[in-house]
């Protein structure tokens, strides 16, 4: 056995390596967790084929059940990555002392942060590719991607939603217990699956119920993306406004009362 | 060379909780100097501040009153500029449930500017054997040493072990001190958290034993265990020996006594003269003692002295 020569050179690594490599880190931990898989892959996807194929709600607006539905469930996928799969993630790493310790770690905190970020984005890509494919499949025809300005909108639509489901997501995560994140972020995902305008159209709901609802983010993502791409319809500011404002708010709550360990 | 010791604590005081509930700190003013190069044992019973201690150093929390400097840098305002430098092991957790040990060291290697070799290390260590088991998975000793692992793979000048051998088995205890002492003659600081006094005595240069949130004593283990009240040399014999010969021979304040039958214990400052004086009493009353011993007086019962209570209680 060679002996190991472990006199100091200590030294942090480049930003842009650590960046990297705790962005890819983390994806792989995700990736591998098949609670998450459930939750950001399988279940858009089994409710985009299911309720495509099968008339079970009654829709809303022009265009096949798949040009309501699609729009959804982008907007459920990125809820489940951004809010759900990172509150309990981010949850449990704090409960077993993994925040703590990168704490310690040459890797700045906001480095941290922003490979939590690109954690979400990619597995976002990744959702976002297989659910267009399969709605494609089921005979989706998007609107309003001909012009730059309605790609542009649905791409701003996407990160707005991922900063405010995060900011909320890391406010959960960073103040209750584990477990009780567990639960509650489990709760809400169902909640706002039933009643933001996912697979139910908020029509359905009555209209003192509906206004309040449609204030919700996970509503204003749903709607924003179906006006841009059911109805082919200008830039939702309104919808941009809620998500904004979400946004600001959880991600404000988020770094004032974020506790590591 | 260094200028000022590698870690310097004086007059720590560090409570948790709100000022409405203001219990005892946790910490009570503690002083402490680490000098560089050696490993410094931090001992004392649970609960003592040993964790509260050094969690102060790598910059976890905020003191109350008094100062802490670590390698010459304030662990809270100056935090950027000291992780890279060190080496953490926290008394428990660290890893992402969902990690393979190798891959989770691999990655806290890329971290870092100048890593070792993880492929040796993870062989120096055994890490090997636990494959692809997930973190929450592996034995207690796994995942022991796979933080033990991540504390030095960043070859960082100084290194926190917060009881690192808790729970271990003996070989695997070993193991740990055998890299510990590896450390140390390639040139790195070591501080280590124990309420194990064998392991304070065995491992390191320097002990500051930690009560009640301050230190009641330090010094090498030697020193702190010199003080010749409860040394003692015991031997068994024929039970119901006259000990008042033996005690004329004696030092002045000597004492002899037969502890239960046949068992005898003379307490003194051991010396070689005091050998010779009870192996000579010995030979000149025809016994000849068994089990001839040198007992001294370990850490256990210095603590016991200076507390009243036992270590381990
Ligand atoms: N996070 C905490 N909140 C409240 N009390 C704590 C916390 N951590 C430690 N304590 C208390 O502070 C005292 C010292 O604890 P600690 O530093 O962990 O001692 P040791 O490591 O020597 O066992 C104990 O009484 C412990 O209960
Ligand atoms: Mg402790």
């Amino acid at each position: 056995m060679t002996t190991t020569d472990y006199s100091p050179k200590p030294g942090a690594a480049p930003v842009g390596r650590m960046l990297l490599a705790q962005t890819a880190f983390e994806t792989r931990m995700l990736l591998r967790n098949g609670e998450q898989l459930l939750l950001t892959v399988v279940i858009p996807t089994v409710l985009l084929v299911l309720f495509s194929a099968v008339d079970i709600v009654a829709v809303d607006g022009p265009g096949k059940r798949v040009d309501f539905l699609a729009p959804g469930l982008l907007a459920l996928a990125v809820m489940s990555t951004a809010f759900t799969g990172q509150a309990i993630a981010t949850g449990f790493e704090r409960r077993y002392g993994v925040l703590k310790r990168l704490g310690a770690s040459p890797l700045p905190r906001w480095a941290l942060l922003t490979a939590k970020t690109g954690c979400v984005l990619v597995t976002e890509a990744l959702q976002v590719a297989l659910l267009t494919v399969i709605a494609l499949a089921l005979g989706w025809s998007p609107q309003g991607l001909a012009t730059p300005l309605g790609a542009l909108t649905v791409a701003a639509l996407l990160v707005l939603g991922t900063a405010a489901f995060s900011g909320l997501g890391l406010l959960m995560a960073g103040t209750l217990k584990a477990e009780a994140t567990l639960a509650a972020a489990n709760l809400v995902f169902i909640l706002l699956l039933l009643a933001g305008g996912v697979i139910v159209p908020l029509s359905k709901f009555p209209s003192a119920v509906q206004s309040a609802l449609e204030l919700l983010p996970i509503a204003a993502l749903s709607d924003g993306l179906r006006s841009v791409l059911q109805t082919g319809a200008g830039v939702p500011w309104s919808d941009l406004g809620i998500l904004g404002g979400w946004a600001v708010l959880g991600l404000a709550a988020a770094a004032r009362f974020f506790r590591w360990e | 060379m260094h200028s000022e010791p590698a870690v310097q604590i004086a007059g720590l005081v560090k409570r948790y909780g709100t000022a409405f509930n203001n219990r005892v700190p946790a910490v009570d003013g503690l002083d402490l100097t680490v000098a560089h190069g050696a490993i410094t044992a931090v001992l004392g019973p649970n609960g003592a501040g040993k964790t509260t201690t050094i969690e102060t150093c790598e910059g976890y929390r905020r003191p109350d009153a008094g100062t802490v400097r670590v390698l010459g840098l304030d662990p809270v305002t100056q935090n950027a500029e000291l992780r890279p430098r060190i080496g953490v092991m926290l008394q428990s957790g660290g890893v992402y449930a969902g990690a393979r040990a190798v891959e989770m060291l691999r990655h806290t290697a890329k971290l870092h500017a100048h890593p070792l070799d993880v492929d040796a290390l993870v062989e120096r260590l055994g890490l090997g054997s636990c494959g692809r088991t997930t973190y929450r998975r592996l034995s207690g000793g796994q995942q022991q040493r796979l933080a033990l692992a991540m504390a030095v793979v960043g070859r960082p000048e100084l290194v926190f072990l917060d009881e690192p051998t808790a729970g271990l088995d003996p070989q695997a205890r070993r193991a740990t001190w055998e890299l510990v002492r590896d450390l140390r003659r390639d040139g790195v600081t070591v501080i280590v958290t124990t309420h194990h006094m064998d392991e304070a005595e065995q491992l390191a240069d320097h002990v500051a034993i930690v009560d009640r949130g301050k230190v009641i004593a330090t010094g090498t283990p030697e020193e702190l265990c010199r003080g010749g009240a409860e040394d003692a040399l015991r031997f068994d014999g024929p039970p119901g020996l006259d000990l008042g010969p033996l005690l004329k021979e004696l030092p002045e304040g000597a004492t002899a006594t037969e502890t239960a039958t046949g068992s005898y214990r003379v307490e003194a400052t051991v010396d070689p003269q005091l050998l010779a004086t009870v192996t000579g009493w010995c030979a000149a009353s025809g016994i000849l003692p068994e089990r001839l011993a040198v007992q001294r007086r370990s850490l256990e019962d210095v603590f016991l002295d200076l507390t009243g209570r036992d270590l381990r209680s």
